[in-house]
């Protein structure tokens, strides 16, 4: 059986976006497309190493794995994926995107994508039933069924999207191109064909006598329904909350050959009926139309990622539509927080701590500094997360958030790789740094997460400041996560955040990061005093023991 | 359909799970004595006994719904034995019907409960034979139902219907069955056909003619006989639901109607050995709950009386309107052995059996419950003071006001003061709370202060001593005695009549007699009460 996913080639009258074709006849087919404004020529290209290394780094990997899990799709979730990789560059494409994500916010216009998408999981089933069955009675009927679940989809599809009145250029293209499809004449032939066929097979009765092995398949007689008198007949030894007999009589996933043969004689018995479902067949054997079969992959781009930060709403973290700026470097975000990690706490009900950020005027590196596992690369990987998320034109983590549109997303994290000498990893980080520095241009972000720590502190801070200087006069972003608190006076173009602890307890950690000096030695008085070691303590300490001698 | 010999309008657990107040409550009356003289030896009629007369019945018109029903088995004991034995039988002879019992499938469901029923419909025959000779013969309401019931439900034209079916259930033509095309165009919607007129020569014959084909499944062809057994499954999987839920309910009415009838059998057995042993026995009135309406002559401990193979010394008992008994006097006199009749006339009531009493009307209550020291234990300090308390606790976790609760010599592990005080407490909180108290106690201070307390609502009684200080085991009304007998010995000892306590009297002295005088004023005991 060919395949009837449609994929090759449009049946019937293409669709054109905004353009009912009133003659019936194809014109040059415009591809309509959910996620992208002008739809891209070629394929999308393979993920360069240093951008897949970002991704890694800042977690969207997991992230991506999270959204996309499960989730039911005939194109492959592959297709998905890389649409999740790749931000787009134009802001006129982000506003498209996230305005179709709006349309899907409201939950009238969801319900019925969501509907769309189960009536095509279920034509797909049906299809590769079709596709996997022995007998040719047996798979022409899934074929029909799936041709029949398909027009009712499409209908539906139309149906809602005209009722529900979206508001986004996205959706209002698809509605468009629907409904002019579901009204052309290769349409309507497919329903009413499909229709006849199926109507012919679901009327049919037939009568089966068994006796012994013998099964004789007949026309129905009009017989009683013996069922229905014994039960009338032993009504009045029915009591209520007794046990109910259910039979789950086994029957095999597959039509076996006994059925096959009873199916064949009363195809002998009614050939009519059994005729028209073999014409109906031949003439419709691709019935899937390719604008239909790509808005439903790429639909899911929207769904399975708002379901999945909808988890997260749910526990009171916020998502805003951030706006994007493609000249200015002014970044804003209050609330903001790591996604990888909310999706890890999540489920445990862990607290998900929040944190705001901000770069105006000539502000363009943030250097974070404090106390290990104090939050520090958390928010650096969430100010990454955050660009590439609002570039995809997604709703992004955090409230009135506003971000600069950069180019390219750079990390330069430690690697716990290879066990190489200190010189060699050194090395390494450098030459990273570098490739780096070649690729980036003035509108590309740089996160750095402890850099060059393969060396002393006095190296590694001239190191920093060579290349925060550098990157500072590209006027480039920058985060940077540090030990080194002095990196964080370097100047006007510099913010300095701070991770915080807790006053009474500095080995609690609050996770909060707020902007203020580095001030990297307070901390350490107060973890000195828990432990009876401040100078007074040690004091006190030692001249007890003495009096105790005296 | 359901036998409703008990209840008007409900079915009843026969199951039942005894908690340690129940426990109590078994072993503090004597009960299984009492099960054991209904049981006559069958185990079946002891457990029903147990399980009715535990649960009880607190509406008196269920109590005289069963009053009636048993007065129709005292009138004719054949009747109840005879529908005992049939519903026995139909028991028995569906346990013996072989195999499928665990079968999953339909067809082997179906072949089962047709022979199952295929022996009820004869027991089933004999049961309406049975209502029909003897429907006019009953009075009572339960009775008179089930009778009517078997008769109007089980006439001869609907059991010889069911026979009908049941041959036409064996299916020896083969099945007939109708389909339509369902997902995959594989068969759906199996509706089982009954032939209508006789089959053609050539389907005798087995042969195809125009409008039907064959397919002939091949002798070795194991997978097509399993697909066939499916497709026959099918087909009967309605009729064999309805016909197996059909025996299994069959088979609950017998059992209910066992349990139910079994239940009056000891009733009759019980009435025969009281009679035999001379214990008077008579239909009790119920009186609504809460109407504190106590009256009884003739009230005799049937355990005791059980357990002695003869008759027992009975009570009479005028004590309507009283929500506490307080019985005193001296040990051994009779007094626990009369608060062990009324929990059992009280039980025995409510579950509408006969009474040991000449007369009894009593309201009914919720529950029964006993506090009594285990009779070893009665001359000695009983069993530790916590122990007491936690049981009585457990009782005040689950009294509701209406029930009755019955106190032997409770709270008399520890000292006079203490145990009357404890006592005191208890007693008056639970009376105030609704619930009716029946107290057999030795606590002088307890038993003199409720009289001093005199709320209308008290009884006192006594155990009967005659001057010369003989038993006669009987309660009679009287108020405690108090201990005013130390006086009366000072009196004796130091020559003084009256209440005169002479300073200076002879051989006394002075020193001691302020002493005495002393602590006598501070006890405050003064004259005896009543």
């Amino acid at each position: 059986m060919s395949d009837p996913a449609g994929r090759s080639g449009a049946v019937g009258e293409g669709v054109a976006s905004g353009r009912a074709s009133a003659s019936g006849r194809a014109s040059a087919p415009v591809t309509v497309s959910v996620l992208w404004d002008v739809v891209p020529d070629a394929p999308l290209p393979a993920l360069d190493p240093l951008a897949a290394e970002a991704l890694a780094d800042l977690r969207l990997d997991q992230v991506v794995d999270a959204v996309l899990a499960g989730r039911h799709n005939g194109s492959t979730g592959a297709d998905l994926r890389a649409v999740f990789e790749h931000p787009l560059d134009r802001v006129a494409a982000i506003e498209y995107r996230q305005a179709v994500c709006r349309d899907l916010e409201r939950p009238e216009v969801a319900a019925v994508v969501r509907d769309f998408r189960a009536a095509m999981a279920t034509m797909r089933r049906q299809l590769d039933r079709a596709r996997a069955s022995h007998y040719r009675l047996e798979g022409e009927r899934w074929f029909l069924d799936a041709a029949a679940t398909y027009c009712r989809a499409v209908a539906a599809l139309a149906d809602g999207l005209a009722g529900t009145e979206p508001r986004s250029e996205g959706l209002r293209r698809i509605a468009t191109a629907v409904t002019a499809y579901r009204s052309s004449t290769a349409f309507r032939g497919l329903a009413q064909d499909i229709d006849r066929a199926l109507d012919g097979l679901r009327r049919l009765r037939y009568r089966l006598h068994i006796s012994g092995n013998r099964i004789r398949v007949g026309r129905d007689r009009g017989e009683p329904d013996y069922g229905a008198e014994i039960l009338a007949a032993f009504e009045k030894f029915r009591q209520a909350a007794a046990k109910e007999y259910r039979f789950d009589v086994g029957r095999g996933a597959m039509m076996n050959h006994v059925e096959a043969a009873i199916v064949e004689r009363v195809a002998r018995l009614h050939p009519d009926v059994f005729a028209t479902v073999d014409e109906v067949l031949a003439a419709h054997a691709d019935f899937v139309e390719p604008t239909i079969a790509r808005f439903d992959a790429e639909v899911d781009f929207y769904l399975a990622y708002l379901e999945h930060i909808d988890r997260l709403r749910t526990r009171g973290l916020p998502f805003a539509y951030p706006s994007v700026d493609p000249d200015g470097k002014h970044l804003r975000a209050r609330d903001l927080f790591d996604l990888a990690l909310a999706d890890r706490l999540a489920p445990a009900d862990g607290r998900v701590v929040t944190n705001d950020v901000e770069l105006a005027g000539p502000e363009r590196i943030i250097v974070v500094s404090g106390p290990n596992q104090g939050g520090k690369t958390t928010l650096a990987r969430a100010i990454g997360q955050l660009h590439h998320l609002a570039a995809l034109g997604l709703p992004v983590p955090g409230r009135d958030v506003e971000v600069p549109l950069v180019d390219q997303i750079f990390t330069h994290f430690e690697r716990q790789e290879e066990v190489t000498s200190l010189e060699g990893k050194l090395e390494r980080d450098l030459r990273r740094f570098r490739t780096i520095l070649e690729r980036s241009t003035s509108r590309s972000l740089v996160i750095m997460n402890e850099s060059f720590s393969a060396t002393s502190a006095a190296d590694a801070l001239f190191l920093n400041r060579v290349m925060l200087r550098t990157m500072a006069g590209r006027d480039m972003l920058v985060v940077c996560v540090t030990f080194l608190d002095e990196l964080a006076a370097l100047g006007p173009a510099v913010v300095s955040m701070v991770a915080e602890v807790d006053r009474r307890d500095p080995t609690i950690r609050t996770y909060r990061v707020v902007r203020r000096p580095a001030d990297g030695r307070a901390y350490a008085t107060a973890l000195a005093e828990k432990h009876g070691l401040t100078y007074e303590q040690v004091r006190a300490a030692l001249l007890d023991r003495e009096n105790g001698h005296r | 359909m359901k036998p409703r010999l008990l209840h008007p309008e409900q079915d009843l657990p026969f199951e039942l799970e005894l908690d340690a107040i129940g426990q109590a409550l078994v072993e503090d009356l004597g009960l299984e004595l009492v099960f054991g003289a209904m049981a006559g030896g069958d185990r079946r009629i002891h457990e029903v006994a147990r399980a009715v007369v535990l649960a009880g019945s607190a509406d008196p018109a269920v109590v005289r719904y069963r009053q009636a029903v048993f007065d129709d088995c005292l009138a004719d004991p054949a009747t109840p034995r005879r529908l005992y034995e049939l519903a026995g039988e139909a028991i028995e002879r569906e346990r013996r019907v072989y195999g499928g019992l665990w079968s999953q499938h339909p067809e082997t469901i179906l072949r089962r409960s047709v022979e199952v029923i295929g022996q009820f419909v004869d027991v089933l025959r004999r049961l309406r034979q049975l209502a029909e000779e003897r429907r006019s013969a009953v009075a009572s309401d339960g009775l008179r139902t089930l009778f009517e019931l078997l008769c109007r439900e089980l006439d001869e034209p609907y059991l010889a219907t069911i026979e009908d079916h049941l041959r036409r259930l064996r299916f020896d033509d083969g099945i007939i069955v109708t389909a339509e095309l369902g997902a995959g165009n594989r068969g759906a919607n199996y509706v089982l056909r009954r032939r209508v007129g006789r089959p053609s020569w050539r389907e005798r014959l087995g042969l195809a003619d125009g409008s039907t084909y064959v397919y002939e499944i091949p002798d070795r062809d194991e997978g097509g006989f399993r697909a066939l057994a499916e497709l026959t499954g099918r087909g009967v999987a309605l009729a064999a639901a309805a016909v197996a839920a059909s025996a299994d309910h069959v088979l609950d009415f017998f059992r209910l109607l066992r349990d139910e009838v079994a239940f009056y059998i000891g009733a009759l057995n019980l009435h025969a050995r009281l009679i035999e042993l001379e214990v008077p026995v008579c239909r009790a009135e119920p009186a609504p709950r809460g109407s504190l309406a106590l009256r009884a002559e003739g009230l005799s401990d049937a355990a005791l009386a059980l357990r002695l193979g003869g008759p027992v010394v009975g009570n009479d008992l005028a004590a309507d309107g009283a929500e506490l008994l307080v019985v005193t006097g001296a040990n051994q006199g009779g007094k626990s052995t009369f608060l062990r009749s009324l929990g059992l006339a009280q039980l025995l009531m409510e579950a509408g059996l006969p009474v040991p009493a000449r007369s009894y009307r009593a309201a009914v209550t919720g529950r029964v419950f006993t506090h009594f020291s285990r009779e070893e234990d009665e001359t000695l300090r009983r069993g530790k003071l916590d122990e007491e308390l936690a049981r009585m606790r457990a009782i005040v976790d689950r009294v509701r006001p209406g029930d009755l609760v019955l106190l032997n010599e409770s709270f008399s592990s520890t000292n006079e003061r203490e145990g009357s005080a404890i006592a005191r407490g208890v007693v008056e909180a639970l009376v105030e709370g609704g619930v009716r108290v029946a107290y057999v106690t030795h606590l002088a201070d307890l038993a003199e202060g409720l009289a001093a307390a005199g709320r209308s609502g008290t009884c006192f009684l006594r155990a009967e001593r005659r001057p010369d200080g003989t038993r006669t085991y009987r309660i009679v009304p009287g108020a405690p005695e108090g201990s005013s007998h130390g006086i009366d010995v000072y009196r004796r000892v130091f020559g003084v009549e009256g209440d005169e306590l002479a300073l200076g009297a002879p051989g006394v002295p002075e020193a001691r007699a302020e002493g005495w005088q002393d602590a006598l004023a501070a006890s405050g005991q003064g004259e005896p009460a009543g």
